[in-house]
C-alpha cells in the first residue's frame, strides 16, 4: 500500500454548544478515490474545512505528503495541493472560465501584463484532459454555463493547480443522469493522473460506482471504516446507527387523513410545467428530487413568491391566486425556508421577535408589539417553552441559539397562525441528530392536529422515513408518486432519469 | 437551494451589456431632434460636439477614478472636497509662477495618495462602511479647507492653463488627455494583474480572499486611483478658472454625478461588473444631456431638479427589473 | 415543558447600557466646568433649544436607518420648508394656521416618493435620496427665484423661538423643547412600543425573511421614509422659527443627523437602533459644538470634528460588534 497523501489524526473541534468533530482519523491515498459519507450534520464538511484551513482544529494532526501542516488560511492549502469544490461554487460569474481558472495566480507577460494567450492556451490543455472539457470555451463567460459545466471549470482548476487532493462535496447534488455518467467519467481520469480523490456523497450508487475505501462519518465521529465498498446495507447502518422507527414519528392512520386542504391541478411558470399535486388535512407528503429540479420553486409558488403564471391553486375550497407570501399566509400557509439565515431569521433581533414576526405582521401598525388576534407574548411564550427551547432569555438575540432552536423558534411563528398548510423545506439541515427527531415528531405532531404538510428535503432517507407519501420532481414537473415506504432507489430513479418533452 | 439561487442566464442577448449604447443613442436622438425641433442647427457641428465634451471634462477624470472604487463594491463621496482642495492647494503653491508647476502637482497628487489611502484603510482596516468613511472624509477635507480659504485662492501661471485652455489641431489638448487616461485606466483594468484583481473582489470578496489575492491592498488601491484622478480633475479645474476655488467641487456635485455616470455606463453598484467604456457613454450621455437643457433654454435651477430627478431614473432603469428587495 | 424556576429569568429582558448618554453627561459635565451658567435653566433651556431640531430630525433618521437605509434628503428638505413657509405665509401672520399643516404633508409627501422609489423602482436610498436632496434645492431656489425674502411672521416663529415663563422650578420652557418631548416621545413609542417598530427593524434586519413571514416590507418601508421626512419638515418649522430664511438653512442636517443616530449606536445597514439614544446622541453632538465654541474654535474646525466622530463612531461600533462575535 502506498502511503496516504492526506492525514488527519484525533482533530477535535467544538463551536459554541456544539461539539462537532471528537478523535476523527481520515486519510487518503494517491490514485484513489476515498469516499467520505454521513448524514448532513455528521460533520463531514467541518472536517474538509480543518483540511484545508477554513477552520482551524481544536487538537489533532494534518500531515500533508508526510509532512505535518498547518494551514491557518485556505490559500495556504491551495497552495499545498488541495482543492476542494464545495456545493456552491467559488466562482465569479462575470469572468471568463480561463479567467476564473487562473484567479489570483495570472501569467505575467511584457512588463508584467496578464499574459492572456498563455492563459488561454493553458485552459485549453487542461479542459482538453477531459472528454466532458473539451467543448468548453476558455473565453466563454462563467455566469453563462450551466451547472455541471461549471463545475468542471472548478475540476479544471484544482488539475491546472496540480492539485495532490481534490475533494468533491456532494458534486452530484445539481446534475442529471447524463452529466452524472460525465462527471464519474472526470474522476476516473483524475484518479487514473494520481490524484488523491475525497468524494463526499451520501448516494450509495456513487459509491459503488467510483469508491475505493470507505468512511463513514456519525455524529462528528468515525462510525466505520472500510478498506473495499461493502454492501449499501452496510454502509447505511453505519450512517444512521440507530433503530429507524422511533427515529421518525409514527406515520398517519387513515382515519388521520381528512379531506384535501391543497390541490393544484396544472401549475405553471417558468420554472414549472404542469404541476398537479394534492396535500391532505393530517398527511406528510415529501417532495425528493435533485438540487434544481423545481422542489423550492414549486414551494414558491404556493406561497406567491414566485407565483405560477397558470394553473388553480384550490386550498380548502377556496380558489386563490396567491402574488404575495402575504396572501398566502392569510389564506392559510405557513413556510419554513431552507436557508434559516437568509430567509427565516431576523437575526439580530430576540427569541420573541422571531416568534412573533407574522402574528405581529398581520396587526395594525400601530397597535402595541405585545399583543394582537393571532398572539401573545404569554402565548408565544408557552409555544416556546411547549418546544423545549433552550435560550438564556427569550429576549436574547437569536443568533445565539443553536440551529434546532432557531428553528422552533421559527415553527413558533407558524404555529401562532394556526396554518392548514405548512410548507417545511430541508427541516432538518445543519442541526444535530437529537434535534432532528424533535422536527419530525413536531411535524407528525401538527399533521395530527389536522394540518397538511409538504416537505422539501435533499435527504432521501428523510423523505423515506418521515412522509406519508413521496412525490418526485425533475426539470419542474412531477415525475412520479410514491406511497409510503418507497425504496430509495425507485425515488432516485424518477428524480434523475431522462424524461422526453411530452410531444 | 433557496428562493435567491439564480439559475445560469440564457446566453444570448445580454440587455446589460448594450444599454449603454442604447441610452447613448437615445440622448443623441434627443439632442438632435431638440436642436432640430428649436431650429439651432448651428448646433449639430462637430466643433460644438467638442464643446459639449469640453465641459464634461472635470466630471469624465473624476468618473474614470470612480468607476475603479465602485468596481471593488466600494463607494468614494469624497471626490468633490477633494477637488476643491486639489484647486486650491495647486492654485496657493504655483501662485502666479510657472517655475512652481512641477511642485504644485507633486503636492497635490500626494494629497490625493493620502486621502486614497485613508479612505482605503478605513474602509478596510477599520470596516467603516464606504459609504460613512467617504462621506467623514469630504467633510474633513472640506473642514480644514474652509478654515483656510473663503474665496479664490491663488493664482495659475498661463503656462499651466494650457491643460484647460491649451488645443492640439483645434482639439482641446484636456480632451484628449481625457481619452489617454481612459485607454489607460481600460488597459489596468483589461491586462493587469491589478484590474483582474478588482474585478474579482468586487465580484466576490470572499472568493477573491480564498484565491489568495490580498483584497485589502486592492481596495486601497483602488480609492487611492479614485483619490487621484479627483486630484487631477482639481488641477483641470484650477487651470479652467485660473485660480483656486474652495467651492468649485461641491459646486459641481461631482461626488454624485461621478456615481451617476458611473452607473448610467452599466458599472453595478454592488461591483465586479462594468468599465470605463461604459463611463465614458456615461459622461457623454451626460454631457448631451445637459446639453439639451441649455439648448431648450431651461434655467439653471429647474435644471437641477431635472439632474437629481435623471440621476434616480437612471439608477432606476437597471435596477427595477431585479427582484432583489434593496433598503 | 421547562420548570418553573427557569420560566421567569427566560422572560426578563437583558439590561444594556447605551455608552452615548455616559459620553453625553462626560460633555455636560465639560461644558458647566467651563461655564458654570450652563447650569442654570437660561443655559441648558437654551442648548436644549438649539439643540431640539437636529434631536426630532435624528429621532426621524433612525427609522429609515434601522429599516436598512440612508436618507440624505432631510437637510434639503429643511431648506424647502423655511423657503417654502415664507413665500406662502407672505408676511401674513393668518395664513400660519395652513402652512404649517401644509408643510407636515410636505415632508409626508417626499418621504412617500423617498420610499416608493426605493421599493418600487429598486434604488437603493443612498441614491434616491441624493438625488432627492439635489431635486429639492433646486425646487427651494425655483421657489424662491434664487433670493428668499428673510421674514417669516411671529406665529410661524412661535414654535422655534418662543419661551413660555413662569414655569415653576425652571422658570421658563422653550417650545421647541416641548415639541422635542412630545414628537420625541411619539416617536419612541412607535420605534420600541409597537407592530410597525418591530417590522421596522426585521425588514433592516433581514428584508427577504421579513417578506416570507408575512411583513408588508414596502408599506413598512414606505411608512418609515414618510416618518423621517415628518420630522425633516416639524425641524424645518422650528429652525425657521430662530434661524433666518435662507436656500442653505437646511445645508449639512442630514449628516449631521446620522452622526447622530450612530453614536446613538444605530447600526448601518439596518436592525438596531433606538430613538431616545438617537436624541442622546443629538444632544452630544450639539454638546461638542458648544465645547468647541467655548474653546473659541472657528466654525469650519466643527466639519472636521464630526467627520472625525461620524468615522469613528462607526469604527467602534464595527470593533464591537467583531468583539462579541456576531
Amino acid at each position: 500500500m502506498t502511503a496516504p497523501v492526506i492525514e488527519m489524526q484525533g482533530i477535535c473541534k467544538s463551536f459554541p454548544g456544539v461539539k462537532a468533530l471528537s478523535d476523527v482519523s481520515f486519510d487518503a491515498r494517491a490514485g484513489e478515490v476515498q469516499a467520505l459519507v454521513g448524514e448532513n450534520g455528521a460533520g463531514k464538511s467541518t472536517l474538509i474545512k480543518i483540511m484545508s484551513g477554513v477552520y482551524q482544529a481544536d487538537s489533532g494532526a494534518v500531515r500533508l505528503g508526510g509532512e505535518p501542516v498547518h494551514f491557518t488560511h485556505p490559500v495556504q492549502s491551495l497552495h499545498a495541493g488541495i482543492s476542494v469544490i464545495y456545493q456552491e461554487f467559488s466562482l465569479l460569474p462575470e469572468r471568463t472560465v480561463a479567467q476564473n481558472l487562473f484567479l489570483g495566480r495570472e501569467p505575467r507577460g511584457k512588463f508584467g501584463l496578464i499574459d492572456e494567450r498563455a492563459m488561454r492556451r493553458e485552459t485549453r490543455r487542461v479542459l482538453d484532459l477531459f472528454a466532458s472539457g473539451a467543448k468548453i470555451d476558455p473565453d466563454s463567460t462563467v455566469g453563462e454555463l450551466d451547472v455541471a459545466t461549471q463545475q468542471m471549470v472548478e475540476i479544471a482548476k484544482a488539475v491546472s493547480l496540480d492539485a495532490r487532493v481534490i475533494v468533491m462535496d456532494e458534486p452530484t447534488a445539481a446534475l442529471n443522469d447524463t452529466e452524472c455518467a460525465e462527471l464519474f467519467e472526470t474522476v476516473d481520469k483524475l484518479r487514473d493522473r494520481g490524484a488523491a480523490i475525497i468524494y463526499i456523497t451520501h448516494r450509495m450508487r456513487e459509491i459503488t460506482r467510483l469508491a475505493d475505501r470507505v468512511t463513514v462519518l456519525k455524529d462528528g465521529e468515525v462510525a466505520a471504516r472500510f478498506d473495499h465498498v461493502p454492501a449499501p446495507d452496510a454502509i447505511v447502518r453505519a450512517m444512521v446507527g440507530r433503530d429507524i422507527v422511533d427515529f421518525y414519528a409514527p406515520p398517519a392512520t387513515d382515519a388521520e387523513i381528512g379531506a384535501p386542504v391543497l390541490t393544484v391541478t396544472g401549475g405553471r411558470n417558468a420554472r414549472l410545467k404542469n404541476i398537479d399535486l394534492t396535500v391532505r388535512a393530517g398527511e406528510i407528503v415529501g417532495l425528493a428530487g435533485i438540487q434544481g429540479a423545481g422542489r423550492v420553486a414549486l414551494a414558491m409558488a404556493l406561497f406567491g413568491q414566485e407565483p405560477f403564471t397558470s394553473g388553480e391553486t384550490v386550498l380548502n375550497g377556496t380558489a386563490h391566486n396567491f402574488t404575495s407570501p402575504r396572501q398566502a399566509i392569510e389564506a392559510g400557509i405557513g413556510l419554513l425556508p431552507g436557508d434559516r439565515k437568509k430567509e427565516g431569521l431576523v437575526l439580530m433581533q430576540s427569541v420573541r421577535d422571531n416568534a412573533m414576526l407574522t402574528p405581529r405582521a398581520f396587526a395594525p401598525f400601530w397597535a402595541t408589539h405585545k399583543r394582537n388576534a393571532n398572539a401573545d407574548l404569554s402565548r408565544i411564550d408557552d409555544l416556546l417553552d411547549r418546544m423545549d427551547i433552550r435560550a438564556a432569555s427569550y429576549e436574547q438575540d437569536i443568533r445565539g441559539l443553536s440551529g434546532g432552536n432557531q428553528q422552533k423558534a421559527i415553527v413558533a411563528r407558524w404555529l401562532a397562525m394556526n396554518p392548514k398548510l405548512l410548507i417545511f423545506i430541508e427541516p432538518t439541515r445543519g442541526i444535530d441528530v437529537n434535534a432532528k427527531a424533535g422536527i419530525y415528531h413536531l411535524m407528525r405532531d401538527l399533521a395530527r392536529d389536522g394540518a397538511g404538510i409538504l416537505m422539501i428535503s435533499s435527504d432521501l432517507p428523510e423523505v423515506i422515513g418521515a412522509a406519508d407519501r413521496i412525490v418526485v420532481m425533475q426539470e419542474g414537473r412531477i415525475t412520479a408518486k410514491f406511497p409510503r415506504g418507497a425504496s430509495e432507489r425507485d425515488i432516485m430513479h424518477a428524480a434523475t432519469h431522462e424524461i422526453g418533452e411530452p410531444a | 437551494m433557496s428562493v435567491t439561487d439564480n439559475t445560469p442566464a440564457k446566453p444570448g442577448f445580454r440587455f446589460e451589456k448594450w444599454a449603454p449604447v442604447i441610452l447613448l443613442a437615445l440622448a443623441f436622438g434627443l439632442y438632435v431632434a431638440i436642436a432640430l425641433i428649436t431650429d439651432q442647427t448651428q448646433y449639430l457641428t462637430f466643433g460644438n460636439l467638442v464643446a459639449i465634451l469640453g465641459r464634461s471634462i472635470a466630471l469624465g477624470i473624476t468618473a474614470i477614478g470612480q468607476t475603479f472604487v465602485i468596481l471593488v463594491a466600494s463607494i468614494d463621496l469624497s471626490v468633490a472636497s477633494l477637488i476643491s482642495a486639489t484647486s486650491v492647494l495647486a492654485s496657493v503653491i504655483m501662485d502666479g509662477s510657472p517655475g512652481m508647476i512641477v511642485p504644485a502637482i507633486l503636492a497635490a497628487l500626494v494629497l490625493g495618495g493620502i486621502v486614497g489611502v485613508a479612505n482605503g484603510l478605513v474602509i478596510t482596516g477599520l470596516k467603516v462602511n464606504p459609504l460613512i468613511a467617504t462621506l467623514g472624509m469630504s467633510l474633513i477635507i472640506q473642514g480644514c479647507l474652509s478654515a483656510f480659504v473663503s474665496n479664490f485662492a491663488g493664482s495659475v501661471p498661463p503656462e499651466f492653463q494650457i491643460f484647460a485652455y491649451g488645443e492640439i489641431l483645434g482639439v482641446p489638448a484636456a480632451l484628449i488627455f481625457l481619452v489617454l487616461l481612459a485607454l489607460a485606466a481600460w488597459a489596468v483594468l483589461r491586462f493587469t494583474k491589478l484590474g483582474s484583481d478588482i474585478y474579482a473582489v468586487g465580484g466576490n470578496e470572499e472568493a477573491a480572499r480564498f484565491a489568495g489575492i490580498k483584497t485589502n491592498r486592492v481596495i486601497v488601491s483602488a480609492h487611492v486611483i479614485c483619490s487621484l484622478c479627483a486630484v487631477v480633475a482639481g488641477l483641470y479645474l484650477a487651470s479652467r478658472l485660473r485660480s483656486g476655488a474652495p467651492w468649485i467641487g461641491s459646486d459641481g456635485v461631482y461626488d454624485l454625478e461621478s456615481i451617476a455616470v458611473v452607473v448610467i455606463g452599466g458599472t453595478v453598484l454592488a461591483g465586479g461588473r462594468g468599465g470605463i467604456f461604459g463611463t465614458m457613454a456615461g459622461m457623454i450621455i451626460f454631457s448631451l444631456i445637459d446639453s439639451v437643457f441649455n439648448i431648450a433654454g431651461v434655467d439653471s435651477f429647474a435644471k437641477q431638479v431635472m439632474r437629481g430627478i435623471i440621476i434616480v431614473a437612471a439608477v432606476a432603469f437597471y435596477a427595477f427589473r431585479s427582484k432583489r428587495i434593496v433598503a | 415543558m421547562s420548570d418553573q424556576a427557569t420560566a421567569p429569568a427566560k422572560r426578563r429582558a437583558p439590561f444594556r447600557f447605551n455608552p452615548v448618554w455616559g459620553l453625553l453627561i462626560v460633555l455636560i459635565i465639560a461644558i458647566v466646568v467651563m461655564n458654570p451658567g450652563f447650569a442654570q435653566p437660561t443655559g441648558y433651556m437654551n442648548f436644549l433649544k438649539r439643540a431640539a431640531p437636529l434631536a426630532i430630525l435624528a429621532a426621524g433618521q433612525v427609522y429609515v436607518i434601522v429599516s436598512g437605509g440612508f436618507d440624505l434628503s432631510v437637510g434639503s428638505l429643511i431648506t424647502l420648508v423655511v423657503v417654502g413657509a415664507s413665500m406662502l405665509t407672505n408676511n401674513d401672520p393668518s395664513a400660519t394656521y395652513w402652512v404649517i399643516p401644509l408643510m407636515l404633508a410636505m415632508g409626508l409627501g417626499v418621504g412617500a416618493i423617498n420610499g416608493m422609489v426605493v421599493c418600487f423602482l429598486r434604488v437603493p436610498s443612498l441614491i434616491a435620496t441624493l438625488g432627492m436632496m439635489i431635486t429639492l434645492n433646486g425646487l427651494a431656489f425655483m421657489w424662491s427665484g434664487g433670493a428668499p425674502r428673510g421674514y417669516l411672521p411671529d406665529t410661524f416663529r412661535f414654535f422655534g423661538r418662543e419661551l413660555i415663563r413662569d414655569v415653576p422650578m425652571v422658570r421658563f420652557i422653550p417650545v421647541s423643547v416641548i415639541v422635542l418631548i412630545v414628537i420625541g416621545g411619539l416617536l419612541a413609542w412607535a420605534m420600541h412600543r409597537t407592530n410597525l417598530g418591530r417590522m421596522i427593524h426585521a425588514i433592516g434586519d433581514n428584508p427577504l425573511a421579513a417578506r416570507l413571514g408575512g411583513v408588508p416590507v414596502n408599506r413598512v418601508r414606505i411608512t418609515a421614509f414618510m416618518i423621517s421626512g415628518l420630522s425633516a419638515a416639524v425641524a424645518g418649522i422650528l429652525l425657521g422659527g430662530f434661524a433666518g430664511v435662507s436656500t442653505d438653512v437646511g445645508f449639512g442636517y442630514e449628516l449631521q443627523a446620522i452622526t447622530a443616530a450612530v453614536l446613538g449606536g444605530a447600526q448601518l445597514l439596518g436592525g438596531r437602533g433606538s430613538v431616545p439614544a438617537a436624541i442622546g446622541g443629538a444632544l452630544a453632538l450639539t454638546a461638542i459644538f458648544t465645547l468647541l465654541n467655548f474653546l473659541g474654535l472657528p466654525q469650519p474646525v466643527r466639519q472636521v470634528v464630526q467627520g472625525l466622530i461620524l468615522i469613528a463612531a462607526v469604527a467602534l461600533a464595527m470593533h464591537r460588534r467583531e468583539r462579541t462575535g456576531t
